[in-house]
């Protein structure tokens, strides 16, 4: 087993400077790089896969077949940690998680064997174009806090996607219901199939479609979407694992870099300006996922 | 009369939640043991440590075939070797939604609530096919 390896090591080693470096350099430089991006991402209000894809697979030397795994490794970790205070708190509800993430989660499944089925520079230009049309959706999209939902359509109140959650804010019981569930529901073919085949997870895509266009409060449309990337990464995370895209010694640093950092993240948001830091993050997206354009188009 | 009583998560969401917040944070535990475990040299790898930086910029195919990284299930055979040990938590990780679905089968069962008894049921089989590794093992 050693021997081709070595060889081949041998020969990456005159062509590639980074390979040069010691086996713990990049480990430690991810913990701290994953670290400032789980601080970031709080503080932008998105998950940390959608930063990690594109920031770690421009910059760091690793192949995007494990950025993906990893990316969706560090997705999952975040929406498990998530999830049970969002569910104590009714701000992720069941009865709209569990057919959204049905439908999301085989299509991610789907996703995923496509990301690895097709050329490295393919996944890469999409990857970069699905990138900086997430910037362009965070800079544009103006979410509504509680969207007027006059009458649930029929799947919505067949599928009892209603609910009621305590604003503590104003100290009030609000009531919701969904409408337009068919239309959310089909778009969520197309989110699942990103999710898988790009190894990020899918909030930024989530929200809008809860709140925008199902009428779900913004509350309950950001704690289901954090909850339900918890099974849509999961089914994608267990297809890149049994595919061998998961290297321990770079997947592990970035899980808990990621995870200190948005302990951190939170403390710091009660006195940070999220308007700035979002704008910042706008911007590194729209940055990383030019850059991921270009190296797919084998010009950067 | 909707009161705050009725914003209370249902039981079934309850457990669910206490199942999760149990089992992530004993996956991040055993993940940072056995990365210690692993990067101390306290267990063997099965891939050295020093040849990684020359084969993880490779696409996963040829890394595997370069590395002889096993695929699918292959690392549970492994897991006296330091690297693979770290699948542990990175399975237990993967296996909280699947575990977290099975909890709810009871309550949906008792409420004969039989369209969340069929979403949940094909949910576990969707996850459980995606993690048996049935469909296409191997890599392009």
């Amino acid at each position: 087993m050693a021997t081709p390896a070595w060889a081949l090591a041998s020969e990456a080693q005159a062509a590639l400077p980074e390979a040069n470096k010691p086996w713990w350099f990049w480990p430690v430089v991810l913990l701290f790089f994953c670290f400032i991006l789980g601080i970031i991402a709080v503080l932008a209000g998105v998950g940390g896969g959608v930063l990690y894809v594109p920031l770690v697979s421009g910059f760091f030397p690793f192949h995007l077949d494990f950025v993906r795994g990893a990316g969706l490794l560090v997705a999952l970790a975040g929406a498990l940690a998530a999830g049970p205070g969002l569910l104590r708190r009714n701000l992720a509800n069941l009865r709209l998680a569990l057919p959204v993430a049905l439908i999301a989660s085989v299509c991610a499944i789907a996703g995923a064997f496509l990301g690895l089925a097709l050329p490295t520079n393919v996944v890469q230009i999409c990857l970069g174009a699905t990138i900086v049309f997430i910037a362009i959706l965070l800079a544009a999209s103006k979410n509504v806090e509680r969207p007027q939902v006059k009458a649930q359509d029929a799947v919505g109140r067949a599928l009892g996607m209603n609910g009621v959650y305590y604003e503590e804010s104003t100290r009030e019981v609000v009531e919701w219901k969904t409408h337009r569930t068919l239309p959310g529901l089909i778009l969520f073919i197309l989110i699942g199939i990103m999710a898988g085949m790009f190894g990020l997870g899918a909030g930024w895509a989530n929200v809008p479609v809860l709140n925008l266009l199902m009428g779900a409060p913004l509350k309950v449309a950001v704690g289901t979407s954090k909850f339900l990337l918890s099974i849509t990464d999961t089914s994608a995370a267990w297809v890149y694992l049994n595919k061998g895209c998961v290297i321990p010694l770079m997947a592990i640093p970035s899980i808990v870099g990621l995870m200190l950092g948005s302990f951190v993240g939170v403390r710091i948001l009660a006195v940070a300006k999220p308007k700035v830091i979002r704008y910042l993050v706008i911007g590194v997206l729209l940055f990383s996922g030019i850059k991921a354009l270009l190296k797919g188009l084998g010009i950067g | 009369m909707v009161t705050r009583d009725s914003a209370k998560a249902s039981p079934e969401q309850l457990l669910y939640a206490d199942l999760l917040f149990y089992g992530c944070w004993a996956s991040i535990l055993i993940m940072m043991v056995t990365y210690v475990i692993y990067v101390a040299g306290l267990m063997g790898p099965h891939i050295p440590l020093n040849q990684l930086p020359h084969l993880w910029h490779l696409p996963v195919g040829e890394f595997m075939e370069k590395s002889g990284a096993p695929h699918g299930w292959g690392w549970v055979p492994l897991l006296g070797k330091g690297d693979y040990l770290n699948f542990l938590g990175i399975a237990l990780l993967g296996a909280m939604t699947i575990i977290g679905f099975i909890t709810l089968i009871p309550a949906y069962v008792r409420q004969k609530d039989t369209a969340f008894l069929v979403i949940v049921f094909v949910e576990v089989a969707a996850l459980l096919l995606a993690a048996s590794g049935i469909f296409g093992a191997g890599a392009h």
